[in-house]
């Protein structure tokens, strides 16, 4: 019972601030609404409640966690382009100085692909190569630090891969596809060095399962994110061939 | 254009043909037969790294070939020969990269277990070269009927 009552709290201490300003700004397509929704969702199952419980001693569950909290919450909220929002319903003032804060050379450096890619798949590889892992069934402050991390990097790695959401960065095509390319392969060999290698208190069966959690869950995901962005080529190039008709015509 | 539009049927046939073969080894092999082990652990390091680049790129070029496919159809300048032949010679080079180079020299998995495996790997290499001469003999003949 308790489970669901701060399940339900986190969901709507979530949702509920993008719903209102959906409704600021008025006319936006249920669609959108429902990505956030289901993003606030992965969050609040990821964070709350019994699976999250489990996490801490089965290995299984904690793959499951960082599935939802690092690769489907981010998807799922990208998609809904809050930042493209948030835009819209600042005041004119507030959203200029955001934009400045956008072409600061931090915020440049930490938006290309390849960063994004180092703090997301890297922050992985320190996380079960080293003994953070260990530590981070010590502390919980370490605890909570690590899913910090792991959401916040998911997301960025999200963002600066697709084109869906406000981004004045946004790097050429071809780049952006082979850091893809580059980081599905880097979570893939991680996956199967998991497989071998049981972390801090995982049994070898749950590290089995676990690592070809990870593998096969991600790579649905990782499937969902090169569609959207072979999309994006697809219409570009539609585009490119309408604009060469017109100027022939 | 129309001479762009003839390497985008090859590389559009290339790309969705090593991806599709990935695809066959990953359903049969992988899933459905068990034959293919996740991870062995007999395989060296830099198996793991061909495999999980191979793995991923082989996704990518899966969706970004039918994406090229879509755009030469609305063009309508998809040569559908052409593009079975480069699809059939993109399947055998991956099939020879993964039954030599993977399977052999980097000791990724093997094909099947506890058999004699000479006669597996025959077969998958021999039908991965197979793949390639079709390949190329459909590519050839288009070349010559166009020109």
């Amino acid at each position: 019972m308790g489970d669901w009552v701060s399940i339900l709290l986190v969901f709507i201490l979530i949702a509920a601030p993008y719903v209102m300003a959906a409704e600021i700004k008025g006319g936006l397509p249920a669609r959108r609404i429902l990505y956030w929704v289901i993003g606030a969702g992965c969050i609040a199952f990821s964070i709350t409640g019994s699976l999250a419980q489990e996490a801490h001693h089965y290995f299984v569950a904690h793959m499951t966690v960082h599935l939802l909290l690092g690769m489907a919450a981010p998807l799922f909220f990208v998609l809904a382009k809050p930042v493209t929002l948030l835009l819209r319903i600042l005041p004119v003032k507030t959203a200029r100085s955001m934009m400045k804060l956008s072409k600061t050379r931090y915020a440049r450096f930490i938006s290309h692909p390849f960063t994004a890619t180092v703090l997301n798949i890297g922050g992985l590889w320190v996380l079960y190569t080293t003994d953070l892992y260990r530590a981070m069934h010590m502390s919980m402050v370490v605890h909570y630090i690590v899913h910090l991390h792991i959401f916040l990097a998911g997301y960025l790695f999200t963002h600066v891969l697709l084109s869906a959401d406000f981004n004045p960065h946004r790097a050429p095509w071809l780049l952006r596809s082979g850091v893809l390319v580059l980081s599905i392969a880097a979570h893939n060999i991680l996956a199967k060095w998991l497989y071998a290698n049981p972390p801090y208190m995982a049994t070898a069966e749950q590290a089995e399962i676990g690592a070809q959690w990870m593998y096969y869950g991600g790579g649905v995901i990782e499937l969902i994110i090169i569609t959207l962005l072979c999309y994006e080529w697809y219409r570009g190039m539609q585009k490119e061939a309408q604009r060469n008709v017109e100027a022939s015509a | 254009m129309a001479k762009n539009n003839h390497a985008m049927n090859f590389w559009s046939g290339i790309l969705f043909g090593l991806g599709l073969i990935a695809f066959f080894d990953e359903t049969v092999f992988h899933q459905l037969l068990h034959w293919h082990h996740f991870y062995d652990k007999s395989t060296l390091a830099i198996g793991l790294v061909s495999d999980g680049f191979f793995h991923a790129f082989s996704w990518f070029a899966t969706v970004i070939g039918l994406f090229m496919v879509a755009y030469l159809r609305k063009q309508k300048s998809w040569h559908r020969k052409r593009w079975i032949g480069a699809v059939l010679l993109g399947a055998g080079v991956f099939q020879l990269y993964d039954g030599i180079i993977q399977h052999k020299i980097f000791r990724l998995h093997q094909i099947r277990y506890n058999v004699e495996i000479l006669y597996y790997d025959l077969v998958w290499n021999v039908g991965a070269i197979l793949f390639i001469i079709i390949g190329l003999f459909i590519l050839r003949r288009k070349q010559v009927g166009t020109s």
